[in-house]
């Protein structure tokens, strides 16, 4: 584990955004991912450079932190802050993502806030391995995904093409996330 | 996919209802006490000198020490749920009944004569005790399991390891009332030996089910 995490400031917007987004606000929660991204990124920039390791699987490590804290996100318990609980799932996936690009003993990782002056963007050119895992969904489990995702159709416009309920769109998708996360995890081994 | 793609999937993804995980915890440990339990007023029962062993520092010792492991087991256990847990000192709390154990075999090789360490520390009960421990265990470790599927343990293995060695530590507690071996050196050797059985069932469960 690496030295003792930066407090962030007392009235920790994140933890805020967190409760907003668990409470229904889909803006609000975008938004946190958002600012998450970011800084999961930064983190795994450094940690990826200190081992040695290309810039290319960075990308990998950040989405996998987004989907096992989409996944887990109501296990987290509103009366701690979020940041130290994001910081722990961040170190743990991108150890993952360097232990699966070969790097067998892991630096220590600095936890997200000392990055937080310079939030790094995304690198437009970066290949994931989720493209490759969504071939592993069903068909209509993958349609559903890239609608939503690639195309930016919402819940409503995907139920109207594909002629399903919305709800049986949200069910589809929601279990098309959980194998996704599931494929990568079983990619680790 | 880029990562705004995948934000957008995960945005658009229904919120589940909130987890409370103490409650989910706990209530999964009392289930599986209660199967413990049930398999104890089958199987296995009290011993006929009960009310009698009540008054032998040896017999309530091994009380004492089953419930000094199984009590700093389950509250370490119950907080490796989260991610961001920090065992602290609460670690620390294993070793109690170790030193515990120690203390009480180092005393009873005092007051017992060499010629009858060997007898005692085979007792009678070995075989019986080295599994109905992990009998007693197996309905507590799988309650755990299930439990803490619902959090983020980082370690499965070690995670899984720890629930099988609690739940060997609550089944020994109810095992204590049954076996008449209660000798420091019969509880130092097999209730360990149990424990470790325990242990690694847990930590071959925790890899397969408790990794995300």
């Amino acid at each position: 584990m690496s030295a003792a995490s930066v407090e962030g400031p007392p009235d920790d917007p994140w933890s805020s955004m967190m409760k907003a987004a668990i409470a229904g606000d889909e803006g609000v929660y975008r938004r946190l991912l958002e600012e998450i991204s970011r800084s999961v990124r930064a983190m795994a920039r450094a940690a990826f450079a200190r081992a040695r390791l290309g810039d290319a699987d960075v990308e990998d490590a950040v989405q996998e932190t987004l989907l096992a804290i989409h996944l887990k996100r109501h296990t987290w318990d509103p009366s701690q802050k979020l940041s130290p609980w994001v910081n722990a799932i961040a170190r743990h996936k991108i150890i993952d993502a360097m232990r699966r690009r070969g790097a067998r003993r892991a630096e220590p990782i600095e936890d997200f806030e000392e990055f937080l002056a310079a939030p790094a963007e995304e690198d437009p050119h970066a290949l994931s391995d989720a493209k490759r895992l969504i071939e592993t969904l069903s068909p209509r489990q993958r349609d559903i995904v890239r609608s939503i995702s690639l195309d930016g159709q919402s819940i409503a416009a995907t139920a109207a093409r594909l002629s399903m309920t919305e709800v049986a769109v949200r069910v589809a998708l929601h279990r098309a996330l959980k194998s996704l996360g599931a494929a990568w995890r079983s990619s680790l081994s | 996919m880029r990562t705004s793609e995948l934000i957008a999937a995960l945005a658009a993804d229904p919120v589940p209802e909130p987890v409370h995980l103490g409650r989910r915890f706990f209530g999964a440990a009392a289930l599986g006490v209660l199967g413990a339990l049930a398999l104890y007023l089958v199987f296995v029962g009290p011993r006929p000198d009960f009310a009698e062993a009540v008054r032998t520092i040896r017999f309530d010792l091994k009380f004492v020490n089953a419930a000094a492991f199984a009590l700093p087991s389950l509250m370490l256990l119950f907080r490796l749920a989260r991610p961001d847990a920090r065992p602290g000192a609460l670690a620390l709390w294993l070793f109690a009944p170790l030193v515990l154990l120690g203390a009480a075999v180092a005393v009873e090789m005092m007051v017992v004569p060499p010629g009858q360490w060997l007898s005692r520390l085979v007792g009678d009960n070995w075989m019986y005790c080295s599994t109905m421990i992990p009998m007693m265990a197996a309905p507590i470790l799988a309650a755990l399991i299930v439990a803490m599927r619902a959090g983020a343990p980082l370690r499965p293995g070690w995670t899984g390891a720890l629930a099988g060695a609690a739940s060997a530590g609550a089944a020994a507690l109810l095992y204590a009332s049954h076996c008449t071996d209660d000798s420091p050196l019969f509880v130092a050797t097999w209730y360990p030996l149990a424990t470790l059985v325990c242990a690694g069932a847990g930590a071959l469960l925790g890899r397969r089910f408790l990794a995300w």
